[in-house]
């Protein structure tokens, strides 16, 4: 008896304090609403974006990671690092050997000299990593109006739904909306800021940087905004995941090979129990 | 300890009476696992998520171990490092998906095995060792779970670290010299990541050890089973090889076809995006939530927005946490219903199935959700159900339950009939 009472009354002490916050929580949202935020009402989620390597048998599209990675080049990697990928990765995009080399050496990556042993640059080979714009963070703040680009090699992963995001941003760019200005007065966007309703607090450093028309592709594709922000996206898949591809591939033998032996297994179980499984 | 009729190992072949003789391991291993341990023959697929359970402790072990040859534990590349396994490291990948999803996977078939046992009452007399040791290896799972998340130092990672080792900065007076002594500083850096992955590679080999006093403790009594009704005879059980090896055989390969589906077609679809950002102490993610596994007990935690008396909200949401899993310790004490299973207790099972799991449904729900209304609200209710199911609604359906009839034997539950157990009893 001694034992109920203890643990009714350490119970009603856990439930009396949680329904207490449950009252004054109740009582705050009625007299106090929380106030509409601008993020909640203006924020948008990424519009719908289809790869070729989406799904389960989905693979990369390799002449598109090509214009992507154009777009990253001419464009992007202004301001943007790609530090977790090498040059030789960019074999898996379809470029032979000579062409990665041809690749790397046209980039200036960091070195020594090796008379004098002072920093200096020196062309890239394939074994290099993509080099990073900026010399360090602070320098990157200085010529970014105080925001750091981030690293892209993992920006597919980084969001949720993150292709279909960096699709949406780049394509995302506009005015502020009429009703958004007259809702918050006080929510224009600040100077130096550019308005982007797929980004999380609207408002983003980054300027609109696409133009149509902006990089030339050698086979001749679409170069919109649009379909420049698609490429972009699929790179940026790639550059992500470069394994994504052998991963599916490997999953389908492994997913056939364990329902052949679950389905043998069954049929050993149900053969093992036969006599004794009640009979009806 | 074993039932009389239980076979007997008895070695043929010479190398196995010489081995028997010098080191009798395969005399344990029969009789542990083979067919020298009877079990109730009337065990459901329930009764599969141990095995599973141990398995996943050795996968997570096997590729954490391989995983460690290539991971590297300072603050200023172990992002790089985790990114290392990933592009470079041969089958890396597969490597990394198959430890972090494996997390998940032991924790969903722990989680069945630990709800298998709060409706079948496995946790009652004279399993209460068993259940003491379970709730033990959870928390040893708890910890190192969490530690591991820290390892990639990811934007999760970090701040996970931070609000988790700020609950200990909840306790009056000496709260932050033991926030500052576990971190190794004022904020995670180098001394908490290296620390952490020194526990992480230490804990699961406790959590093995922990796993063979479990085992140990359940053959004493031997499996309970769905009926709850000890065995009486010979015919109530099954050696467990080949009858159960087979059962089990079959319950692995559907749990590595699930998992496998994981692990090649959406590795990433348990974790959070924000891991792939490097650990940044200046910038707080909008909504820090940990793995999904801790989100019942988080959502507990964060429920408590109301100082009571003295103690602070936040202390409150701390106690109420670690009280939500302690309370497991007291289960077999707290419900005192001589009756076992939930199939033969109608008042317990309206309370399982209408309160206990749409309770977790709520809090596992509101704990991966923003703290902001109304999930903190639901959080609430359902925190407050939670305390008052273990702690109110068990010992007084126990009091005020009438059970359903129970079958005589498992054979007669099986069968329909067990004529000769029953001669045997009356005379």
């Amino acid at each position: 008896m001694n034992r109920l009472i203890a643990s009714v009354a350490v119970g009603l002490f856990f439930v009396l304090s949680a329904l207490a916050a449950f009252v004054s929580g109740a009582y705050t949202a009625i007299t106090e609403p929380a106030a509409e935020t601008v993020e909640h009402a203006f924020h948008k989620t990424p519009k719908e974006l289809h790869l070729a390597s989406d799904g389960p048998f989905g693979r990369f599209d390799k002449q598109q990671l090509q214009r992507g990675f154009q777009v990253y080049s001419e464009v992007c990697s202004a301001c943007h690092s790609l530090k977790y990928v090498a040059f030789r990765d960019l074999e898996q995009l379809g470029y032979n050997e000579a062409e990665v080399k041809a690749i790397a050496a046209s980039k200036q990556v960091p070195g020594v000299d090796p008379n004098t042993g002072e920093a200096n640059t020196r062309p890239g080979l394939p074994t290099d990593y993509f080099p990073s714009p900026y010399p360090n963070d602070i320098a990157a703040r200085a010529a970014n109006n105080n925001a750091v680009p981030p690293d892209l090699s993992l920006m597919a992963k980084a969001r949720h739904e993150g292709p279909a995001y960096v699709y949406s941003l780049l394509t995302g760019f506009t005015s502020q909306p009429k009703a958004l200005l007259e809702r918050f007065p006080d929510a224009k966007t600040p100077e130096g800021l550019h308005y982007n309703p797929y980004f999380a607090n609207l408002n983003l450093a980054m300027a609109p940087p696409l133009t149509d028309g902006q990089v030339t592709f050698a086979d001749g594709s679409p170069n919109t905004v649009d379909a420049m922000s698609k490429d972009l996206a699929a790179f940026l898949v790639w550059t992500a995941e470069p394994s994504l591809d052998k991963r599916k591939q490997t999953g389908w033998p492994v997913l056939g090979f364990l329902l052949f032996a679950t389905v043998l297994s069954y049929l050993a179980y149900r053969n093992i129990w036969a006599e004794k499984k009640a009979k009806h | 300890m074993s039932f009389p009729w239980a076979n007997h190992y008895t070695p043929s072949h010479p190398v196995m009476k010489w081995m028997d003789e010098k080191l009798p391991l395969p005399r344990l291993v029969y009789n542990a696992v083979g067919a020298g341990y009877p079990v109730p023959r009337n065990l459901n697929y329930m009764w599969n998520f141990g095995v599973l359970a141990g398995f996943c402790l050795m996968l997570q072990i096997v590729t954490g171990v391989i995983l460690a040859m290539h991971y590297a534990a300072n603050a200023g590349v172990a992002f790089a490092s985790t990114e290392h396994i990933m592009r470079d490291v041969n089958w890396g990948w597969m490597l990394r998906y198959a430890h972090a999803n494996g997390a998940s996977a032991f924790f969903v078939v722990v989680y069945l095995h630990i709800f298998r046992g709060f409706y079948f009452g496995s946790y009652k007399a004279p399993r209460e060792m068993i259940w003491l040791l379970g709730v033990v290896i959870f928390l040893l799972m708890m910890a190192t779970a969490f530690m591991g998340y820290v390892l990639p130092w990811g934007q999760m990672s970090f701040w996970g670290a931070k609000v988790i080792t700020g609950l200990f900065g909840a306790i009056p007076v000496v709260g932050e010299p033991i926030q500052q002594w576990l971190l190794g500083g004022f904020a995670p850096d180098n001394a908490a990541l290296n620390r952490f992955f020194s526990l992480h590679f230490l804990l699961p080999f406790v959590i093995a050890g922990v796993v063979v006093l479990h085992i140990w403790a359940l053959h004493i009594p031997g499996s309970s089973n769905p009926t709850g009704v000890e065995v009486k005879s010979e015919s109530d059980t099954v050696p467990f090889h080949p009858y159960y090896t087979a059962k089990d055989g079959f319950g692995l390969g559907v749990f590595l076809l699930i998992y496998c589906a994981f692990l090649f077609f959406m590795p990433n679809q348990l974790g959070h995006p924000d891991n792939y950002i490097p650990a940044n102490p200046l910038s707080t993610p909008a909504h820090i939530v940990p793995e999904w596994y801790f989100w019942p007990f988080y959502a507990i935690l964060r429920a408590f927005t109301f100082d009571i008396f003295f103690i602070p909200a936040k202390l409150m949401g701390v106690l109420a946490m670690f009280a939500a899993i302690l309370v497991w310790f007291f289960l077999p004490w707290l419900d005192n219903s001589p009756v076992r299973s939930g199939h033969y207790r109608p008042m317990f099972k309206k309370f399982f199935w209408f309160g206990l799991i749409p309770t977790m449904a709520v809090l596992f729900y509101c704990g991966g959700a923003p703290a902001e209304e109304p999930y903190v609200m639901l959080s609430q209710i359902a925190t407050a159900y939670y305390f008052l199911h273990f702690l109110v609604v068990l010992p007084l359906v126990a009091l005020m339950e009438k059970p359903k009839p129970l079958p005589f034997s498992i054979t007669e539950a099986v069968l329909g009939s067990d004529d000769e157990a029953k001669l045997a009893a009356k005379s």
